[in-house]
């Protein structure tokens, strides 16, 4: 097997260069890439085009990233919680395109199935429609929206293998096996990196094809947003 | 008396039916999941890749890998199924979802929601909705019928920035209960109690279709 092993976060992301546009996985801070992230604020990349769906917050995930200006723009369906993400955007120092998150996912989805467009019900009659074409089906109306892919995919499972395997745990998967498939180069960053053989085939959520680099992550912190309990 | 958040919610679980798959959008939607009668089955999606939505965690269980979309910690149900984004909204926009539930702002006679953008405020992004108000079968609306400064939010055409367009089939507001007809206008089923017609008309601003006698809402459930 092709071994795609990476020592460390910082080697993961030794050639991301200036103005880069990169695909970051998780929903809210579950399943984010916590590792790369470090590493592009300490590599101190500028004019970062970020899609995900959502930008972090003032202090972890990608809102690190923009205390550091180093995101030109967000693609993202949602983008609230986030203090300096809404002073960057009044003050036009941050671009954001806002996109329904069915239509960012399948989007991203195509991008990696080489599907270049396809159409949505989603938006049509709303402003985001403006400029789109619609067509009918059956009697009703859908836009046409393109493709997304991204230069570099920034990814978190909760186990991988050499081979690049993925397996991602509970709600932590939502972005991250579409955007592994549709960067040029994607890498993954492990809870718990085995060698090939050890994962069940069966299990597998992204194939190793699909990753370039992976390697094990430290300390994660997976910080929780509203943590709910009952007594 | 107006309905508060939990009597909208408990009203708003009598429409659900056993053996339905059900979207709950944040806030009052939530809400819904506690009043569901004891006798019927159903399955909660979460947009972020979970069907099975269970209650919420005791604190040693609680997973920052499984959260709601609101971003909760929660539980999964016997049965429960993960899954990606994309394949979430494909049973989304697939119609495999029955029933959605979510907020609005504004809704329109003709069923036009607007419930993601106030111009002028700080945009923070439709997430999910315009994909599950454009592709549910059935939308139940929970909102308040008139804004804090009073003004109508039942309204002949949205002032606000639509979020789908000829969507909305039913309305629970701290007032009433309504239909949407197909041919358009509200169509006032049920008050709240203690709640007069003449307040409900005061408070529309879209057509209101008024027939008969207009009931008092019934919001304790029987005993199962």
């Amino acid at each position: 097997m092709i071994n795609k092993v990476v020592e460390s976060a910082d080697k993961a992301v030794f050639d991301i260069p200036d103005n880069a546009t990169l695909m970051l996985g998780g929903f809210g801070l579950c399943g984010i890439p916590e590792n790369s992230i470090k590493a592009l604020l300490k590599k101190g990349i500028h004019g970062l085009t970020c899609i995900s769906n959502n930008a972090g917050v003032d202090d972890f995930g990608i809102g690190l990233m923009l205390q550091t200006r180093q995101v030109k723009k967000m693609i993202s369906s949602y983008v609230g919680e986030n203090a300096e993400f809404e002073r960057q955007l009044l003050s036009g120092e941050l671009e954001v395109d806002l996109i329904p998150q069915g239509t960012l996912s399948e989007r991203i989805r195509a991008g990696g199935a080489g599907i270049p467009a396809f159409f949505t019900p989603a938006g049509y009659g709303t402003e985001i429609a403006e400029g789109k074409e619609v067509r009918e089906f059956d009697g009703k109306n859908y836009l046409l929206e393109s493709w997304l892919r991204a230069d570099f995919s920034l990814v978190k499972a909760w186990k991988g293998d050499t081979a690049g395997n993925l397996i991602y745990k509970g709600t932590a998967r939502n972005f991250n096996p579409m955007m592994a498939a549709a960067g040029k180069i994607t890498i993954a960053e492990v809870e718990e990196l085995v060698p090939a053989g050890e994962l069940d085939p069966n299990q597998i959520h992204t194939p190793g094809i699909y990753v370039q680099r992976i390697f094990k992550g430290q300390d994660y912190e997976k910080r929780i947003e509203q943590r709910t309990t009952r007594l | 008396m107006a309905l508060d958040k939990i009597g909208i919610a408990k009203r708003i679980a009598q429409e659900i039916k056993d053996g339905s798959y059900i979207n709950l959008g944040i806030g009052i939607p939530t809400l819904v999941a506690n009043f569901i009668p004891k006798n019927i089955e159903v399955v909660l999606q979460s947009e972020n890749g979970l069907l099975g939505i269970g209650p919420f965690p005791h604190e040693e269980e609680v997973d920052a890998d499984l959260i709601n979309a609101g971003k909760q910690t929660v539980t999964m149900q016997p049965g429960s199924s993960l899954f990606n984004s994309a394949e979430s909204f494909a049973m989304i926009r697939g119609g495999h979802v029955d029933l959605t539930i979510l907020g609005a702002m504004e809704v329109s006679e003709n069923g036009d929601i607007a419930n993601w953008k106030i111009p002028g405020k700080m945009v923070k992004g439709m997430g999910g909705a315009m994909d599950l108000v454009a592709s549910a079968d059935h939308i139940i609306v929970a909102m308040q019928h008139k804004s804090r400064s009073g003004q109508s939010k039942l309204l002949k055409n949205c002032t606000l920035p639509i979020t789908g367009i000829k969507c909305v089939k039913k309305i629970v507001t701290d007032l009433a209960v309504l239909d949407i007809l197909p041919e358009g206008g509200f169509k006032l089923l049920e008050r709240a109690p203690g709640v007069s017609v003449d307040e409900i008309k005061n408070a529309t601003e879209g057509k209101l279709i008024i027939e008969g006698e207009i009931p008092e809402m019934k919001l304790e459930v029987a005993k199962v």
